[in-house]
């Protein structure tokens, strides 16, 4: 016997085609789920602190004071609201009205001449600190600002130009859509095949397939390339609805990102299929799917949290996420165009998980029920 | 009635320690997030890669790359000697920021033209990057004040004097972890409560049940107070691993904070219900239960603000009983808030928990009649 | 590739063990069997459910690895090489193993494509296959949305799609109506006779093992016995009964039971059939003076009483646990005339399918009332709409004068309900679920403990109260689900499938605690697609594609059957041919 028929190939991979066109949630999970993420992290998640409210307590009003504070009905970042004592401000901070406090004390005007060092206290509900600390950057700038404006007859010590280089206008939205395509791929990649897979054994169907002539490698080989087709094609999808519908720019070339995608599939699709080979009912394989696979993505990848913050046992962890090194070149490819130096040894990398996780599935994959 | 309603809720509470796999999703998975979340999502900058290109190499630039260094933010882990480099470091990300320090760096400073200070970022990680310019600026002016004073610069009329409320360093796992008590209170109650059903139909004993003398309400009772009890002791738990083991100040009192999982739990066992009711199968129900958690999750300001989200967006989030919870738990825990400070999260949180639970128990009389 | 003439045997079993750890226990699936299949034979593998029969088909089939022993495919190590054994046998598992989403047509290709069967004989294969199976007008249908007993054929086409050498059926006829089954059967027997093929077939049905060339008889992973059927039924020659009087046959039968020398008694048309332990005729006097006018005829064995005896012989435990209900106890309601339960015109539609289409009957109290049909015959819906769990979509239905959909509690209180498949909380033990549905019935304080014990005493199960109830064995299940209806002595049992999976004894257990109810006033209705246990009904139903076909005693249904060349018709029979007589077969949508 041939130890891989193209009979038995094309018999599996039209049942497989049959299969997922006939079943539409496989379909769903394809195509509509990741468009619904898609949408719901494009609009749901927005890391920029815009429009906040800002409570501007001036207890002696002065020409130097309202200088400062006309600063900040200026700004993007803020929505400016006059109090006349701390107490009311702090009282609305607690309340939740107002994110944070500028307060300018009573002998602001008269230090700011005399002594100089005239101190502003800025109070933020740290609850949030992320937040929090992006309100401290943003009433720095204001500040800054203000600064040079105010000592225009002797020029601040320090010049200091800050370029964010690929993302000037520091728009989350575009890192976490590139980033949350490794996410969705993972869903298709490693849940689907894992839940598909589980179904058959449910059913009871993969036992009668495995007593007939068919070698256990072209049963795999038959789940990998449907599911691979399916997720490319979510990834298309995910690819067209950041750059159309979010207008993330594409600096580098499809191709690139298609390739890598293409290294990631095939890693999520071993995790898939190495799932399935002890997980033999769809609520087990789920299960196990969602926690060693999309959790993982989710948090570790640096998709959203980077890595560089994480304690260093995490930051260890994170090189076994296959998700890290693709949201790696998602983000560079997306933002930055073909930077060859970041592509190459993520991409090496996923290389290798490719090879270990599609090796391991073959391993592990078995004719028998035990 | 009561005597039915209490057997009923016995054996739930048994079905769930008794058996091997309910005792893991309670146990493990939630053990898992605390660590996974406690610990790797964090937004805190620590060791962000540096690259310090310093063209002047007099003592003043060198104090302030001195500075730099100095700092837990950031670590240096290049010296540029010329400029070509540069770029390449920023886009193969071994660097996130790079210094770069004006030749006339030195000369500017003593003759008191502004000196020339570059910082470059990058920004494929918009976060980080505004984060890395904050910080950046703060040392940036400390530096510019300390230099001013002690060289007779004459003095910039204003500093800033930044404070945080409630949470002094700015702390990630400060904002996070009290917010895994509600996430993880939320996952535990809706599988418990919202598998029950399903089990029950897939093991044929719901039919069992219906034929004896309870009533639909006794059935609901016997299947909601469960999931009540084990979701505020999912909570009382994490609440215990988040004081004891994360070292997260618990500032409030325990009234305010077990009346909101009271009323959270009771929202969410209502919404257990309604995913009960309506499937028959385990997997249907988890499915249901992550497509209602995903959205409820994201949309509750548990890793982003509210206020960031468009308007409409929201407006939505008002009837997602996790962002009421959420404000409660991190305000009675950092902030120590009160019972009428909160009264603005009990009210719609109430509100929500009984729509949820009448449209449970419509819902679960229909499908059983 | 035909077999080496000089093999008689097609597989050999050799002393094959293989054990399975569930939580901390390990079962002993299969235990030291030793075996041989005949070249060209049907064998068939018998055991109930939990013997280790499909554990022993994957072991064959190569899907398993024994412990120990060896499996022997014509010349082939199973263990060793099972690529080389599955190139030469089709295995057919439970559930036909078809994929739903895909045609009939589809179903085949994949088959064929996979057992590598040239494109040029395709053609001709298929016309043979879906000829012998009549699925040839239903190609292009989704395997999905095939009756039970179609589906069974085109698994079976499936696997004969390239023709095996052996044949692995593993429980072909579960769920599947006995029309289908006696098609089946019909090709299985054609198969071997003009391909010289080997068949295993396993079931858990007694009655097929007749049609059997060979019988392995398997129970709790050992082999009782194995050799073609007669010489099962020789040796119980001259020890079968059929006992008769004027006293009602339950209770005939109810005594019978506790005679020693006495090893099976079993209700059969008027009369109580009995096994004896020799092969002596029981003396009427001696056995029962007390019976007037008892008399017993010697009647031919059947493969189920050498099972009987076999079992007796390793299970030391009584029949029952203990006597019961005494036929004293309760004052026997004289007259039978009320009805308990009446049915009127009851219909029942789901979209455009009626699943119960006008359906009348009466049950009077203290009947025993049956149910028979095959799976999709609509007598699951009929029964779910009697016990409230289901709305009619008209006609009207009154049990123990209410209407279950709007009684109050008060009126459940009186009805019993055992689920199909012995549904308890698995992950509750014995003690908790009895404690349970005690409670649940509204039993509280005294009444509960004394029902709680008396369900203790009554069932046997005092060794096992803090055993899971999951862990339990089948027939155990299945007296804790009875224990857990009876709890709040209803006067109503439902009782759904009571029997199906269990072996013989505890059937008899089970049909001997279901007669003392029936003595003591209780009404029984229950569904089974068992034919044989229709026997035990007072009078009975027969239902297909939602109709009733037939109304009234067994006798008088069995009798209608009654033809020259079958003078005495068993249930199946009489079932058979009156499905072909209304000849409404019409394939499910």
């Amino acid at each position: 016997m041939n130890s891989l028929s193209l009979q038995r190939i094309r018999g599996l991979l039209r049942k497989e085609f049959l299969q997922i066109w006939r079943d539409p949630s496989a379909l769903a999970i394809a195509f509509v789920l990741p468009a619904a993420l898609l949408l719901l992290f494009g609009y749901g998640v927005s890391l920029d602190a815009r429009k906040v409210d800002l409570a501007l307590v001036v207890q002696t009003p002065s020409p130097l004071a309202s200088s400062f504070t006309s600063q900040f009905a200026d700004s993007p970042y803020f929505i400016s609201h006059p109090y006349s004592s701390i107490q009311a401000a702090e009282h609305d901070m607690t309340a939740r009205t107002v994110k944070g406090i500028v307060w300018l004390p009573s002998d602001f005007s008269r230090r700011a001449r005399s002594r100089g060092q005239a101190p502003i206290a800025v109070i933020v509900n740290g609850v949030d600190a992320n937040n929090a600390r992006l309100i401290e950057g943003y009433v720095q700038q204001v500040w800054g600002t203000w600064l040079t404006a105010q000592i225009r007859h002797s020029p601040p010590l320090l010049s200091v130009q800050t370029l964010i280089r690929f993302n000037p206008s520091v728009n989350s939205r575009n890192y976490l859509v590139p980033g949350l395509i490794a996410v969705i791929m993972t869903l298709t990649g490693a849940l689907l095949t894992a839940l598909v897979i589980a179904r058959e054994w449910e059913r009871g169907t993969m036992e009668a397939l495995i007593v007939t002539r068919v070698y256990i490698h072209e049963i795999l080989l038959a789940k990998l390339v449907p599911y691979f087709v399916l997720g490319m094609g979510g990834m298309a999808a995910s690819v067209a609805l950041a750059v159309g519908l979010f207008e993330v720019p594409l600096r580098g070339s499809f191709w690139v990102l298609a390739t890598a995608s293409a290294l990631f599939m095939l890693t999520a699709l071993g995790m898939g299929l190495l799932i399935s080979s002890f997980a033999r009912n769809q609520f087990v394989a789920g299960q196990i799917a969602i926690i060693v696979t999309f959790l993982p993505a989710f948090i570790l990848s640096g998709f959203v949290f980077d890595i560089h913050s994480m304690p260093d046992m995490v930051q260890f962890v994170t090189h076994i996420v296959a998700a890290r090194y693709l949201v790696a070149i998602l983000q560079s490819v997306f933002l930055a165009g073909d930077v060859w130096s970041v592509i190459l040894p993520n991409g090496a990398a996923l290389l290798v998980m490719a090879v270990i996780f599609l090796g391991l599935a073959r391993a592990m994959a078995r004719k028998r029920l035990d | 009635m009561w005597r039915q309603v209490f057997a009923l809720i016995v054996k739930e509470l048994l079905a769930v320690l008794r058996d091997q796999k309910s005792r893991m999703v309670l146990i493990g998975p939630p053990l898992i997030q605390l660590m996974i979340f406690g610990y790797a999502a964090t937004f805190d900058l620590n060791q962000v890669p540096m690259a310090i290109y310093n063209k002047d190499h007099s003592a003043p630039s060198r104090e302030l790359v001195a500075r730099f260094e100095g700092a837990p933010t950031f670590h240096r882990v290049a010296t540029l000697t010329q400029s070509q480099s540069l770029d390449a470091l920023i886009d193969s990300r071994k660097v996130a920021m790079v210094l770069v320090i004006d030749e006339r760096f030195t000369h500017d400073l003593l003759t008191h033209q502004s000196a020339r200070v570059q910082v470059i970022v990058d920004g494929r990680n918009s976060n980080t990057a505004m984060l890395i310019a904050g910080y950046s600026n703060i040392i940036l002016n400390d530096f510019s004040q300390s230099w001013g004073s002690s060289h007779g610069a004459a003095p910039i009329p204003a500093v800033l004097d930044l404070r945080a409320r409630y949470n002094p360093t700015l702390s990630s796992q400060w904002f996070i972890v009290p917010g895994i008590v509600a996430l993880l209170t939320q996952v535990v109650t809706l599988l418990v409560v919202g598998l029950s059903v399903a089990r029950e139909r897939e093991t044929g004993t719901f039919d069992q049940l219906l034929v004896t003398p309870m009533r639909p309400i006794d059935i609901l009772l016997g299947k909601g107070f469960p999931g009540l009890l084990i979701g505020i002791l999912e909570a009382s738990v994490i609440i215990g691993a988040a004081v004891g083991w994360f070292d997260i100040p618990l500032r409030g009192g325990f009234i305010a904070l077990y009346l909101g999982l009271f009323l959270f739990v009771i929202a969410v066992t209502g919404i257990g219900l309604m995913i009960s009711s309506l499937v028959l199968t385990q997997q249907q129900a988890l499915l249901g239960v992550f497509l209602f958690m995903v959205p409820s999750i994201i949309l509750s300001g548990f890793a982003t603000p509210i206020e960031n989200m468009p308007d409409w967006l929201q407006t939505l989030t008002a009837i997602n009983p996790m962002r009421y919870i959420l404000v409660i738990v991190r305000s009675v825990f950092l902030e120590g808030a009160t019972l009428s400070t909160l009264q603005a999260q009990y009210f719609p949180m109430a509100l929500i928990a009984l729509f949820t639970l009448t449209a449970a128990g419509w819902l679960f009389r229909k499908r059983t009649n | 590739m035909p077999t080496p003439p000089d093999l008689e045997w097609a597989l050999r079993l050799e002393e094959v063990s293989r054990s399975f750890r569930i939580g901390e226990r390990v079962v002993k699936a299969v235990d030291q069997v030793t075996a041989s299949a005949t070249s060209g034979a049907i064998t068939g593998l018998i055991g109930p459910d939990g013997a280790g029969k499909t554990t022993l088909m994957r072991l064959i089939a190569g899907l398993l690895r024994p412990d120990s022993g060896h499996i022997t495919l014509f010349d082939i190590d199973v263990g060793k090489n099972p690529m080389a054994a599955q190139a030469r046998l089709g295995y057919m598992p439970q559930r036909f193993g078809l994929y739903d989403e895909l045609s009939v047509q589809e179903n085949l290709d994949l088959y064929a494509d996979l057992q590598g069967v040239p494109i040029a004989l395709r053609a001709e294969r298929y016309a043979e296959l879906l000829h012998m199976t009549g699925l040839g007008p239903f190609t292009a249908r989704m395997a999905g949305h095939l009756s039970g007993g179609m589906k069974q054929k085109l698994g079976l086409a499936c696997t004969l799609v390239h023709p095996p050498e052996l044949l692995l059926l593993d429980e072909p006829t579960v769920g599947v109506d006995p029309v289908s089954r006696r098609e089946l059967w019909h090709i299985i027997e054609d198969l071997t006779h003009s391909t010289q093929m080997t068949v295993l077939f396993s079931t858990s049905y007694l009655d097929e093992a007749e049609r059997c060339d060979s019988v392995w008889l398997i129970h709790e992973g050992q082999l009782l016995g194995s050799g073609p059927p007669a010489s099962f039924t020789a040796e119980m020659t001259g020890r079968s009964f059929l006992a008769s009087s004027a006293l009602s046959r339950r209770r005939l039968q109810g005594r019978l039971a506790q005679t020693p020398g006495m090893i099976d008694a079993l209700i059969q048309g008027d009369g109580v059939r009995v096994t004896t332990t020799v092969a002596v005729p029981p003396n009427a006097s001696i056995v029962a003076p007390d019976i007037p006018d008892l008399s017993f005829l010697p009647v031919p064995p059947r493969f189920e009483d050498s099972f009987v005896a076999r079992l007796r012989t390793r299970v030391s435990e009584p029949q029952s646990a203990s006597p019961a209900l005494s036929p004293t106890e309760k004052p026997i309601p004289s007259s039978k005339t009320a009805d308990i339960i009446s049915v009127e015109h009851l219909t029942r539609r789901f979209g455009e399918f009626v699943a119960v289409n006008d359906v009348s009957f009466r049950i009077a109290k203290g009947e025993i009332f049956g149910l028979l049909g095959a799976n999709g015959a609509g007598k699951s819906t009929t029964f779910r709409m009697l016990c409230g769990l289901l709305p009619a979509s008209s006609g009207s239905l009154q049990v123990a004068g209410f209407d279950l959909r709007t009684a109050a509690a008060q009126a459940r209180e009186r009805i019993g309900y055992m689920a199909q498949k012995f549904s308890l909380y698995g992950d509750l033990s014995v003690y908790q679920n009895l404690r349970f549905f005690s409670s649940a019935y509204r039993l509280s304080g005294k009444t509960q403990k004394t029902r709680i014990d008396w369900a203790v005493e009554e069932f046997g199960l005092a060794s096992m109260l803090k055993d899971t109830a999951r862990d339990l064995p089948l027939g155990y299940k299945q007296r804790l689900a009875l224990a857990c209806a009876l709890m709040h002595e209803p006067d109503i049992l439902f009782l759904d499938e009571p029997t199906s999976g269990v072996d013989p004894l505890a059937r008899r257990d089970f049909w001997h605690r279901i007669n003392q109810l029936a003595e003591s006033g209780v009404t029984i209705l229950v569904t089974t697609h068992f034919m044989e246990e229709a026997e035990y009904c007072d009078r009975l139903i027969i239902m297909a594609q939602g109709n009733v076909l037939s109304t009234g005693e067994p006798e008088a249904i069995k009798a209608a059957a009654r033809t020259p060349e079958n003078p005495d018709p068993r249930m199946e029979d009489a079932f058979i041919s009156i499905v072909e007589a209304t000849s409404t077969r019409i394939p499910a949508q």
